[in-house]
Parts: structure tokens; C-alpha cells; sequence
């Protein structure tokens, strides 16, 4: 009964997560040809011993060198990070201040603001990045209104740029750093801002000194959360964004769809991984020491 | 006392405004009679009756029900068990492995899924449709589940079950008539996380669909990807409409929920006090 229970999810797991990420990394190491499937395996396991040896001696980054090679890739890396880096400060300053007014909000709204919050994020994804075309098109809404006020004289172009990205990542993920921040302002005890206060700190420097860090946890959570996801976005740089945007999830999906180059789609995929490794590896390092403090 | 200043109500105004004025902004247009989706030109329900003229879309939505039905349901009980082993297991053998393959898939960009996942199908000679998607949005979304199970089953007591097993319970009754019941909300909200994952999902099922299966993401996402669409504006009215409904009904319900549990348990306090 209990080897059944635990059989049953580890072997759906061991066949559809390792199996396939152990494919990529085996085609990353293959060999483009002009075929279906368009590549050539290096190593065929029904040779047994001899196939691994050839395997191991025919073992060749190739299609790692080729990325270092070509500037599109690690341009694309590059700016898939910096466009990360970018939005999630653009979030944190914009989600800090929603969460802070939360949680100082009448006891009575609490309940309604987090559903107001939540809700979004049951809402699809792909129509909330969408909305946003007809927002920052040159017709439209954005620039007639702006034009309408007179801060313009002609419109701006704003889809199909950076900006629009980072309006995009911003506007998608601000939940993610809204409620992390948000469940650790709650928690904070407010006669240790009036204990600042009567200790002679201003309200501002009350906030920066007790607020802010007793936040910290929450404003780390919520950057991660924000971070890591927008590496490897695909969704927002191919609706909002234009032919310059370059990132690397958008890199990878065309690789594989348009020029059908699958062993370098795996390699970019494992590099990618390789990547986000670093900031899961914190991640997980601040959620754990979060639950000993409160454990 | 809390504090709530002019400062805290504007940036909850403005914060509010940025969420939700893109998403109405789509409402209101999509019942705009000008095919220009700039302009305004009076009221009309037209797109909504192209909509549901439109074969492709239906034909897309009733894939995208059966697959987010069919996959919650699987991932539901299989994100279950893993949660239960997880948490009650203790040791054997691969473990680690067993944790790290439940949590990498919440981190794994969805790309990196696809691709592999397709990998997967092409090398077994799997042919893509409905059930390369069911399989696929299992896979994940029995992470997403066994994580939220798996937080409820932590805060469980787990003497309740070991009573039942003292006074005869088969260890499967025991945890349907135990703990089962305990868990349930967990296990429904996890339920409605894979459900709406699945729904929502439109780079994994990019990728392991095939000609002959198209989800309603893959369905929307070719036809914005040109520019905006008054049908496109009409279909995410109704599926924002449905989300809002179920949300706020949920909320409710679980709201009454936990204020009769609350009246149970006084009720129960001064009964024995």
C-alpha cells in the first residue's frame, strides 16, 4: 500500500520531468542533420558498452560553442536578465506602497483588498498581457489621452518596445510581490513604531529603520518571485514587444519553430537552467531561514 | 492604532486603477460596433454573436474544457499522494530526488517544459492531440497541487487518523472518513489551481499539441498576435466574467464556511465548559 503510493507519482514524475530534461541535455550534445527528427543522436544505447564509449569519445560541445559564437545568444541572455532585473525594481517600487496601504487599510476592507489582489491572478494571463496592445498602440488609449490633455503633441510609440515589456512584466507579476510584502507587513506589531517615534525617530526614518526591514523577507520573496519567471518569458516580449526585444525564452521558441534547430534549442534551454539556478538556489536558501524565524 | 493616511489611500487608488482599468478597458470595448478597436461607435453585441458563430473557437474552447477537466482531476489525485508521501513518508530511498522533482517544475520556465515534454513525445513516437496535452498540464500542475496539499496536511493532527485506525478502520477508511474530509479544501482549491493552470496554459500546450488539437490560448494567441481583435476583446469579456463569478462565489462560500465553524466550535466550548 505504501510502496503503491509512493510509486504512482514518483514514476509519473521519472517519465514526464526527468526523462524528458534528460532528452534535452542528451540532444544538446547531438548533431544538427537535414532530417525528421531533425537531428543526429550521438549516443545509441542498443550497442551497449561501445555505443557509450563512441558516445563519450564523440562527446563535443558543438552546439555550446555555437552560442558563444553567435552575438545573438548571449545578447539575448544578457538583456533577458537586465529586463528581469529592470521590471522586478519597477514592481517592488510599485507593488511596496499598494501592500503598505493594505495593511495599514480599516481591519474590515483587509478581506476584499486580498481578493481584489488575488483575482487578477486567476484571470488569464495571456488576455491580461494582451489588454495592454490596445492600450499602448499609436491609436491607441494611452496616446489619445495624452494627446486629449495636450502633454503630447504627436503619439508615442510604445508597442513593440522595451517599455512595453516592462509595462507588461510589471503588470502581470505585481501580485507576486504584492502579497509576499503584504503578509509580512501584516504581521508587524505597530508599538514599535510608536516606540521609534517616541524614541525621537520621524515618521520617515520610523519607516526606513523598522518598516523596511521587518518587511525584508517579504520584499525578498517577492522579487524572486517576480525575477525568476521573467527570465524566461515568452508570452510578453512577443505581444508587447518588438524585433529588437530580444530574450531568450523568445530565442528558444523560435530556434525550435522557425528554424527547427533543435539541438540548439536544447542548449539554449540547459544554459537558461543553468542560469536560474543561482537565484532558486537563494530563493530557497530565504523561504527556508523564513520558516526557522517563525517555526 | 493603524494609521491610514492620504498617502496610503492614493497609492491604493492608483494601484487598484493600474490592476483592473486595463481589463475593463477590454470589457468596454468589446462592445464597441466600430471594427477599429480605437474608436468609439456606439454600443453593439456583434462580436459576441461572430464569436460564437466562429466553429474554430468553439471547437477550441470545448479541447480546452475536456483537457483542464480531465488533467485537474488526475494532477488532483496524484499531487494528493505525493503530498501525502511527502509529508507522512519519512525516509526511502530517493527522497530528495522525489522533493526536487515536485518543486523544480514551479521554477522550470514553461519553455524549457514544452520543449522537453515535446522531446519526450517525438522520441516514443507519441502522436500530439488531446492526450499529450492531458499528460503535459498533469505533469506540472500535480506540483502546484501537492504544494498547496501538502501545507494542509502539515498543520494536521494526525492522532485523529491513528484513533480511527485503533477502533478498526482499514487505513484507506481511515483517511476517507478522516483525514480526507480535513484536507478537502485544500484538495479543492488545488483542484481549481490545475484547473485554471490548465486553462490558461499556452506555451506547454504550444508545444505538445498538435495539428489536430487547438486549445483556446493557442486559438487567441495566433490571432492578437497581429494586433488587437474585437472578437478576441469579446471572448476575454466572458472568460473575465467567469473567473470573477467563481472567485467571488468561492470567497464567499468559504467566508460562511469559516464563520459557522467558528459558531461550531463556542458552541462546542461552552457545551463542554
Amino acid at each position: 500500500m505504501r510502496r503503491l503510493l509512493i510509486a504512482i507519482p514518483y514514476l509519473w514524475l521519472l517519465a514526464l520531468f526527468l526523462v524528458p530534461f534528460l532528452i534535452v541535455l542528451k540532444i544538446s550534445l547531438s548533431d544538427v542533420v537535414l532530417a525528421i527528427p531533425p537531428y543526429a543522436p550521438t549516443l545509441d544505447l542498443s550497442e551497449g558498452w561501445a555505443g557509450i564509449k563512441a558516445f563519450f569519445a564523440a562527446l563535443d560541445f558543438e552546439n555550446y560553442w555555437f552560442l558563444t559564437s553567435d552575438d545573438l545568444y548571449w545578447k539575448a541572455y544578457l538583456s533577458s536578465l537586465q529586463i528581469a532585473l529592470i521590471s522586478t525594481a519597477i514592481t517592488l517600487l510599485v507593488g511596496y506602497p499598494i501592500a503598505y496601504g493594505m495593511a495599514r487599510a480599516p481591519q474590515e476592507w483587509q478581506a476584499t483588498l486580498l481578493l481584489l489582489v488575488i483575482l487578477p491572478f486567476w484571470t488569464s494571463f495571456l488576455i491580461r498581457v494582451y489588454s495592454w496592445m490596445g492600450i499602448l498602440s499609436t491609436e491607441g488609449i494611452l496616446n489619445q489621452v495624452l494627446l486629449f490633455i495636450g502633454i503630447i503633441d504627436e503619439p508615442l510609440t510604445l508597442l513593440n518596445t522595451n517599455t512595453a515589456v516592462y509595462i507588461g512584466i510589471v503588470y502581470t507579476y505585481l501580485p507576486f510581490m504584492i502579497l509576499p510584502i503584504y503578509a509580512a507587513l501584516e504581521k508587524m506589531d505597530d508599538s514599535l513604531l510608536e516606540a521609534a517615534e517616541d524614541l525621537g525617530c520621524s515618521r520617515i526614518g520610523a519607516f526606513w529603520l523598522v518598516t523596511v526591514p521587518l518587511s525584508r523577507s517579504g520584499i525578498v520573496a517577492g522579487c524572486f518571485l517576480v525575477f525568476i519567471p521573467a527570465i524566461g518569458e515568452f508570452v510578453i516580449p512577443s505581444l508587447l514587444g518588438g524585433s529588437r526585444t530580444l530574450m531568450i525564452g523568445k530565442v528558444l521558441w523560435e530556434e525550435f519553430f522557425n528554424n527547427r534547430d533543435w539541438p540548439v534549442a536544447s542548449a539554449v534551454a540547459i544554459i537558461l537552467l543553468l542560469i536560474l539556478i543561482i537565484p532558486i538556489i537563494l530563493f530557497q536558501r530565504n523561504q527556508q531561514k523564513q520558516r526557522e524565524v517563525e517555526g | 492604532m493603524r494609521r491610514f493616511s492620504w498617502f496610503n489611500a492614493t497609492s491604493l487608488t492608483l494601484g487598484f486603477a493600474f490592476l483592473y482599468l486595463p481589463m475593463i478597458l477590454l470589457i468596454v470595448y468589446s462592445f464597441n460596433a466600430s471594427k477599429l478597436v480605437t474608436v468609439w461607435a456606439g454600443f453593439s453585441t456583434q462580436w459576441y454573436g461572430e464569436l460564437f458563430r466562429d466553429e474554430a473557437f468553439l471547437d477550441a474552447a470545448w479541447v480546452t474544457l475536456q483537457v483542464a477537466v480531465i488533467s485537474s482531476t488526475i494532477a488532483t489525485v496524484l499531487g494528493t499522494m505525493a503530498a501525502i508521501v511527502l509529508v507522512r513518508s519519512g525516509r526511502f530511498v530517493g527522497r530528495t530526488l522525489f522533493s526536487g522533482m515536485i518543486y523544480a517544475p514551479l521554477v522550470m520556465p514553461e519553455v524549457i517544459t514544452g520543449l522537453s515534454l515535446l522531446l519526450l513525445f517525438i522520441g516514443i513516437g507519441l502522436d500530439r492531440g488531446v492526450l499529450t496535452i492531458v499528460l503535459a498540464h498533469t505533469t506540472f500542475s500535480m506540483c502546484y497541487v501537492s504544494v498547496v496539499v501538502s501545507s494542509r496536511l502539515v498543520s494536521f493532527d494526525q492522532s485523529l487518523e491513528e484513533a480511527a485506525l485503533d477502533l478498526g478502520c482499514s487505513p484507506f477508511d481511515a483517511f476517507r472518513l478522516v483525514t480526507l474530509p480535513i484536507i478537502a479544501p485544500a484538495v479543492i482549491s488545488g483542484w481549481l489551481l490545475a484547473f485554471t493552470l490548465s486553462l490558461d496554459d499556452l506555451v506547454i500546450a504550444s508545444f505538445t499539441a498538435g495539428p489536430s488539437a487547438t486549445t483556446l490560448p493557442i486559438k487567441i494567441f495566433s490571432s492578437v498576435r497581429l494586433g488587437v481583435s474585437p472578437e478576441i476583446n469579446a471572448l476575454s469579456t466572458i472568460m473575465i466574467g467567469i473567473v470573477a463569478v467563481g472567485v467571488i462565489t468561492a470567497s464567499l462560500i468559504s467566508k460562511r464556511a469559516s464563520l459557522r465553524q467558528q459558531q461550531d466550535e463556542q458552541a462546542a466550548a461552552r457545551a463542554t465548559g
